[in-house]
């Protein structure tokens, strides 16, 4: 079995950039690094009526004071009235502050064209992948034989998959139609369905929309498929969503799990279990940092319930400023709000600049011998596929490396460019895809792409 | 010493975060968790997606009627549910807290009751009480999270250069980036640093140092590490007697095998070497004890260990090859004389290598209590001594599951680790709130100490740290059968009358674990001193009543 160990890579990456700050020479100035989700790291920046509430929040001197537009001291009042001894520095009720955890509710119906949704089944947690940990963990019998399964897509978030053999499961992979852009073909999720059989207990569907690392935005046609093959096939069902803000296809559309669903009407929409997780971390606020997330539970068992409280009780709280961060995000200024013009400034530039990045990644990428890169319609990331000659999957065997990794290796090294090898996400044996932040400014994308073209096109030279 | 001692965690013994084995099962039966449904009915299920709950959660349901309740049996039941978590409880969030939020909510609403307000001495939740943040702590975070605010002349230069710092360890200069999964390196650096000096300079490596979200967070990740085996070699891990509910809900689940030890009550809840001793080889018989834990100063019971004590406990530890716990949160909350917090780190290296090179030891520390009493940041970290190097491997590994801690908690960290100094802008300020908050916190534990002791039927030890005090109190053989009756554990059920009558919630000491046939209950010393004065005079009161009630 080849070696595989990511973490050269990013190692590799800080010794790299501890030797530019201590202005050793390279063929460049900087690394960049959109290895990560994260958008700040990447160079996008806050958004001000967020970032000054929470300083508000934390400083009420700045309540009083004129320093701050009056609706964000409105708005900072109101939170510390929420909270216990008007400090964020307090416990919070496990689920959350009841007046945000109420407003999110609020939210998601509103989004959700009036689907109601009940505060009491919403948890904040400390990022959404720690509440999906928690439902992970009820799902999840360690000591079941056979094992329990959940069925995961093929790329994936490679998290969750090491989150579920962390308690003892077994992940099953179905993986998506990279030729049709990435699409959910139910006959796939039969397919992985039954090659489960004898090897575990699957319990759970995980869903992954808008995708990550791949940037598809399911249809809700695939969507009413999902939902039918987890009801017939009686499999709870987890929907990752915290990408929903980031939508780029013209024609696509972000629409939840729990709408469709709803929208299914009975007897699907009072049986099917759903968990439907989001997070401040993506999406304009790119608050990754705070380790704000939410989950929504829907038709589950009140005695499950009981027993999801006491597990997040344990944990006690998620962090305030998270919690307020998820409100903001929730509740952003209004039309009329006298932040509402820069709010709406910063936004609309955050969403031109993802198009416009995703435009480019698509033109370039595709211009390029060796890569073929799908239209990126939402999330994140780009995911484009390497077609590697012969020679460099060569060459990387004899490094012990997958070809992926060696290709990052080489990029990061020679370029000064820091992106994920696309084995880690564990798309089909034997295909080669390289992952990469497109939440991020313009001319950094560009700079990017350039070094990129570069390097690849000398690469596919020397291994030709 | 010659010889290499094999280290307690080794690989062979850890349970490594491998991938799922995809072995095949023989003779894998029927699925577990299908439950034979009846067809699917047309009529309305009672799970409408659009019905609100009327389940508070928590709280135990009004049995809804079963006609029409979905005629399709769920996919996920209490009894397909992973079993291990249905054994998780956590007293401090339990019933009684969800009847005090019921009856608040009941006063917002106009109804009478025999009391004004709800005091929640339940939660150790200082701010909540009314306690002060640190403004510096403050002044910095709100410039680090809105850095426009470096430019504004109302915040002294000593927190501009403090947030300049932490933003430029933040990627793109924002504490909005993630950081690395073990924690903002200079911030690591810092808490090192700390340590240093707190331990009268006993060595601090920054790469021992992992930053967590909340001091329970890198508790719960290191019972995960130890616990492993099955039957009679599953892991054992001894615990005091009264406990933090952390630890129980984390070994149940995890199903590893809670050993107690029993803290001695009459000697001001001080470890006894005798009973740690019994309790280990009792334990021996059935499962196989890799773990002691100790919280130092205690909570519940608020003593503070002698270092001899602690001593006593890293020689128990090496002797009988065990891994040291030792949760120091409160290490700054200690106010009676004659005692002193000694950090088991630097007691371990002022006993010299023959144990300081082998005794395995994580210490923990958090942001929530002392006197800053920031629970809300959810920040905190551990140290850890002569871990093995593949252990510490998968250690890292267990930590980038949760990607990172929240920044604003290890940014706090950092302050408190690296409070301001002598001469500095705002040290004057800075020293007067902490002594301020600690002072009164001192005051408050000895009044607790004071009143309750004035009362016949209770025994309460001196609260010599930490933030609680868990008085003895006796209940009326009547009483104990009056709660036998209701299914209530003697002690709950004068808690939930002490709640009913006086709106004062406190925690009965069955959620913290006690010597059979006695009773206490754990409350904070946190409530202001006037609303604690109160406290205690209608506990008192409701004491000698209760006691007359049921006599």
């Amino acid at each position: 079995m080849k070696k595989l160990d990511y973490t050269v890579l990013t190692r590799r990456a800080n010794q790299i950039k501890e030797e530019l700050r201590q202005e050793l020479r390279k063929p460049y100035k900087q690394v960049i690094d959109l290895y990560w989700g994260d958008p700040h790291a990447a160079g996008v920046k806050p958004l001000s009526f967020v970032r000054q509430v929470l300083a508000a929040c934390l400083y009420p001197d700045l309540v009083n004071s004129n320093t701050l537009p009056v609706d964000v001291r409105q708005r900072a009042q109101r939170l510390l009235g929420e909270c216990a001894g008007g400090s964020v520095g307090s416990y919070t009720a496990t689920a959350g502050i009841p007046e945000i955890v109420h407003r999110i509710s609020e939210f998601i119906t509103k989004r959700d064209g009036g689907a109601p949704s009940d505060p009491e089944n919403i948890y904040i947690s400390p990022g959404s992948q720690w509440a999906l940990r928690n439902i992970l963990k009820v799902l999840v019998n360690s000591q079941a034989s056979p094992r329990t399964g959940v069925l995961t897509p093929g790329p994936c978030y490679p998290l969750t998959n090491f989150t579920i053999k962390g308690l003892g499961g077994v992940t099953v992979p179905y993986y998506l139609s990279e030729e049709q852009g990435w699409e959910l073909h139910v006959g796939e999720l039969h397919r992985a369905l039954d090659s489960a059989k004898g090897l575990c207990n699957p319990v759970a569907l995980y869903v992954i929309n808008p995708g990550n690392p791949a940037g598809y935005v399911q249809s809700r046609k695939t969507m009413q498929e999902v939902i039918r093959f987890a009801s017939e096939k009686r499999l709870f069902l987890l929907a990752d969503e915290v990408y929903q803000e980031c939508v780029h296809g013209e024609k696509s559309e972000f629409l939840s799990y729990k709408r469709v669903l709803s929208e299914m009407g009975p007897p699907l929409s009072d049986t099917v279990e759903l968990a439907s997780f989001h997070s401040a971390s993506k999406g304009f606020m790119g608050e990754c940092g705070l380790r704000g997330g939410y989950v929504e539970l829907v038709n589950l068992d009140p005695d499950v319930m009981k027993c999801i409280y006491k597990l997040f009780s344990t944990d006690t709280c998620a962090p305030v400023l998270s919690q307020i961060a998820l409100d903001l995000m929730t509740d952003p200024p209004q039309p009329g709000d006298p932040s509402y013009p820069l709010y709406s400034e910063e936004t609309q530039h955050i969403k031109t600049m993802m198009v416009h990045n995703v435009k480019r990644v698509f033109e370039v990428l595709n211009s390029l011998p060796g890569f073929s890169c799908k239209p990126v319609e939402g999330g994140g990331f780009a995911f484009p596929r390497l077609h590697l000659p012969p020679k460099a999957i060569q060459k990387a065997k004899e490094m012990e490396m997958e070809p992926d990794l060696f290709y990052c290796m080489t990029l990061l090294e020679e370029a000064g460019v820091l992106v994920k090898p696309g084995m880690e996400n564990g798309p089909k044996e034997g295909t080669h895809h390289i992952r990469f932040c497109i939440i991020t400014p313009d001319d950094t994308m560009e700079e990017m792409l350039s070094r990129l073209s570069s390097f690849h096109t000398q690469f596919m030279k020397d291994f030709s | 010493m010659s010889a290499t001692r094999m280290q307690l965690l080794s690989p062979r013994n850890v349970r490594l975060l491998s991938r799922g084995r995809n072995e095949l099962l023989a003779g894998a039966g029927p699925r577990v968790c299908s439950l034979t449904s009846p067809p699917l009915s047309s009529s309305s299920p009672g799970r409408a997606l659009s019905s609100l709950s009327a389940t508070r959660r928590g709280l135990p349901k009004e049995k809804m009627s079963e006609n029409g309740v979905s005629s399709r049996a769920k996919v996920l039941t209490i009894d397909n549910m992973n079993p291990t978590v249905k054994k998780v409880e956590y007293a401090v969030r339990g019933p009684i807290v969800q009847r005090a939020l019921e009856l608040e909510r009941e006063l917002s609403e106009g109804m009478k009751k025999p009391f004004v307000e709800v005091i929640k001495a339940n939660i150790g939740d200082a701010h909540a009480m009314g306690q002060q943040p640190i403004t510096f702590f403050r002044q910095v975070l709100a410039l680090c999270s809105y850095p426009e605010l470096l430019n504004d002349s109302s915040f002294p230069e000593d927190a501009k250069s403090r947030a300049r710092r932490i933003l430029q360890s933040c990627g793109g200069n924002s504490i909005g980036s993630y950081s690395a999964s073990q924690g903002i390196e200079s911030v690591r650096q810092d808490v090192a640093r700390y340590i240093e000096r707190r331990d009268g300079g006993v060595p601090c490596d920054p790469d021992n140092i992992f930053l967590t979200t909340g001091a329970s967070d890198g508790i719960v990740t290191m019972l995960k590490l130890l616990v492993c085996g099955e039957g009679e070699t599953r892991t054992g891990v001894m615990i005091s007697i009264p406990q933090y509910p952390l630890y129980s809900a984390a070994l149940a689940e995890l199903a590893a095998v809670q050993v107690n030890y029993y803290l001695n009550e009459e000697k001001c809840w001080s470890m006894d070497l005798s009973e740690l001793q019994r309790s280990l080889d009792e334990a021996r018989r059935h499962c196989n004890p890799r773990a002691l834990c100790v919280i130092n100063p205690g909570n519940p019971t608020g003593q503070v260990q002698s270092r001899q004590c602690i001593e006593d406990v890293i020689r128990f530890a090496a002797k009988e090859r065990l891994f040291l716990m030792a949760d120091e949160v409160y290490q700054d909350n200690v106010y009676a004389e004659g005692c002193q917090f000694h950090s088991f780190k630097k007691v371990l290296f002022d006993m010299g290598p023959e144990y300081s090179d082998i005794v395995e030891l994580a210490s923990f520390h958090s942001t929530s209590k002392c006197y800053m009493g920031e629970c809300g940041f959810r920040g905190g970290y551990m140290e850890i001594i002569n871990l093995d190097e593949e252990v510490r491997a998968q250690l890292t590994k267990l930590v980038s599951v949760r990607l990172c801690p929240p920044v604003p908690g290890q940014a706090l960290m950092d302050l408190v680790v690296n409070p301001p100094q002598i001469g500095e802008p705002s040290y004057d300020k800075f020293s007067k709130e902490r002594s301020a908050t600690l002072s009164v916190l001192a005051e408050k534990a000895k009044l607790t100490e004071q009143v309750l002791n004035t009362v016949k039927g209770i025994s309460c030890n001196p609260v010599q740290g930490a933030m609680y005090s868990f008085p003895r109190i006796s209940i009326p053989e009547k009483a104990i059968k009056e709660a036998t009756d209701k299914g209530q554990q003697a002690d709950m059920f004068y808690c939930m009358k002490l709640l009913e009558e006086t709106g004062i919630c406190l925690v009965p000491g069955s959620g913290f674990g006690q010597r059979d046939g006695t009773y206490h209950f754990r409350m904070t010393i946190l409530p202001s001193t006037d609303k604690l004065k109160i406290l205690l005079n209608k506990v008192k009161e409701f004491h000698q009543k209760f006691t007359e009630q049921y006599s």
